[in-house]
């Protein structure tokens, strides 16, 4: 195998780590503030549920949430579960990074004084223009530098999925360090996660800078 | 500004708010008993006490910031909240709660500006978002309100980058933006050195000369004095001792008022 075809064949795992990372936040950023939202509700049940979800979510390896999330229905269910694959891994990830997004909001959101709240309401604003119009807008900003550590854990995440053997850049690497008997694909695995965290630190940095215009 | 003030003469003398046998209280501790508060249109009226003795209670009981235990509040003869028969508190239902909102606004000790938002935004917010009226009209309007305030170059500015005194003129500028009927203070300088405090109050006084409606409280005392129609000293949760600034601040009648008001003069 020559390095070209090498890289070639790590190539299309790259593209499929991209994609699971992508589309975990798309789903897991919106989710998790559902999550807050749900963890904040005055029916407790509901509050209480969502405390157990969370408390599931961080308290378990997320590699033994793959597997239970894609093996989970045919055992339980006898369901086929061909090509059921990605959509599982997908599922997996967005739950889980759902949990950790929640909790960074909720702590961001704790942290807002009062006072900001109280000038709102006097103003008039109702709850929801409060939230959306005073109160998100403030909490992106304090929440930013754990958002990052959490994406830049991610990228680094996305590894676990070869857990269900899905060729995506880490499976590929120990799959053709294998059968060459090479080392050179960890070396090109490595260098692909740094470049990708040093992307995703980098636009975070843009984001945060975009925000200093005001303490 | 000239219109609100034409309808304010109109108005004077009508009962803006009426705070009638108020009790608050946080757990067992009584903080507000049986207070009585009227004020009228074009009064200002200043409210002095030792700390603790219930004067921002009132204030966030007033503005609903805080629920009362017991008595009755009116805005403009529309009940916002009343003892029922089995004597628990009840308020008016959310729509009526809504409009009688309107009618006041208050500016906090800490100011409580929207820090991502610049001044022009702190002041338009809430007009243009809660009462949905169009944007370049209160633009106009919040234009004039700044540079009444001294203002008129920070429009662009944010809060972090003003002093004090400054921010709390745009907290003055974002209250009166929503035209209320009766603007609330709570202690507005206390948080400002004293060459801040001389700005504000100035634009307090200002407004007072417009004959805006007003309720401060203030341990201002030679400041009250000068621009209050009526003077109210608290103590323990209780109206002491009310009435005409000179007659409150040079014969006092109560031992306490008059403990009180030596306190500040040593
Ligand atoms: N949220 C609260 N919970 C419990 N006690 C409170 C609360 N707010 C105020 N108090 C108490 O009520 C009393 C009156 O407070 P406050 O109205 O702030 O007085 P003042 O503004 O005159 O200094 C104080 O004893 C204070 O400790
Ligand atoms: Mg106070």
């Amino acid at each position: 195998m020559t390095f070209a075809t090498m890289l070639q064949t790590m190539g299309s795992g790259m593209l499929k780590t991209i994609l699971l990372f992508v589309l975990t936040l798309l789903g897991s950023i919106p989710l998790g503030m559902i999550v807050v939202f749900l963890k904040k509700s005055k029916f407790k049940p509901i509050a209480w549920l969502t405390d157990i979800y969370i408390a599931i979510m961080r308290g378990t390896p997320l590699m033994l949430q793959l597997l239970v999330w894609y093996f989970g229905p045919y055992y339980i269910f006898g369901w086929s579960i061909r090509g059921y694959k990605f959509p599982a891994l997908l599922i997996g990830f967005i739950m889980n990074y759902a949990a950790y997004f929640a909790e960074i909001y909720r702590s961001g959101i704790d942290s807002m004084p009062v006072g900001q709240y109280e000038a709102a309401e006097i103003l008039g604003y109702g709850k929801i223009q409060t939230f959306f119009r005073i109160i998100l807008p403030q909490v992106i900003k304090r929440i930013l530098p754990s958002v990052t550590n959490e994406v830049i854990t991610l990228v680094k995440d996305t590894s676990l999925a070869s857990a269900l053997a899905y060729a995506e850049v880490f499976s590929l690497a120990k799959q053709i360090s294998a059968s060459q008997t090479s080392f050179l694909p960890f070396i090109v695995a490595g260098v692909f996660y740094f470049v990708a965290n040093y992307v995703v630190a980098w636009i975070m940095k843009g984001i945060e800078k975009s925000m200093q215009y005001y303490k | 500004m000239a219109e609100q003030n034409l309808e304010n003469q109109e108005n004077l003398g009508k009962e803006v708010l009426r705070m009638t046998n108020i009790h608050k209280c946080f757990d067992t501790l009584v903080v507000l008993q049986d207070i009585n508060l009227t004020v009228h249109h074009g009064e200002v009226v200043s409210i002095i006490g030792p700390s603790g003795s219930g004067k921002s209670t009132l204030l966030r009981c007033a503005t609903f910031l805080e629920r009362i235990d017991g008595g009755e509040i009116e805005y403009l003869s529309k009940t916002a909240a009343k003892t029922e028969n089995n004597g628990k508190v009840s308020y008016a239902n959310k729509q009526e709660m809504k409009e009688i909102k309107k009618y006041f606004g208050l500016v906090f000790q800490q100011f409580n500006l929207f820090p991502h938002q610049s001044v022009l935004q702190n002041v338009m917010g809430a007009p243009v978002h809660v009462l949905k009226r169009d944007k370049k009209e209160v633009e106009e309007e919040a234009r004039i309100l700044l540079q009444k305030m001294g203002l008129a170059d920070k429009a662009d500015a944010y809060p972090c980058n003003l002093s004090g005194g400054q921010q709390q003129r745009v907290a003055i500028a974002r209250a009166l933006a929503m035209k209320p009927e009766v603007l609330f203070f709570d202690e507005p300088t206390s948080a400002l050195d004293p060459e801040l405090t001389i700005e504000v109050l100035k634009i307090i006084r200002q407004l007072a000369e417009e004959k805006m409606t007003m309720v401060i409280v203030t341990h201002e005392m030679s400041f009250a004095r000068a621009v209050s129609n009526r003077v109210i000293f608290m103590d323990g949760g209780v109206i002491v001792e009310e009435g005409d600034p000179e007659d409150v601040f040079g014969d006092p009648q109560q031992e306490r008022t008059k403990q009180f008001l030596k306190s500040y003069k040593d």
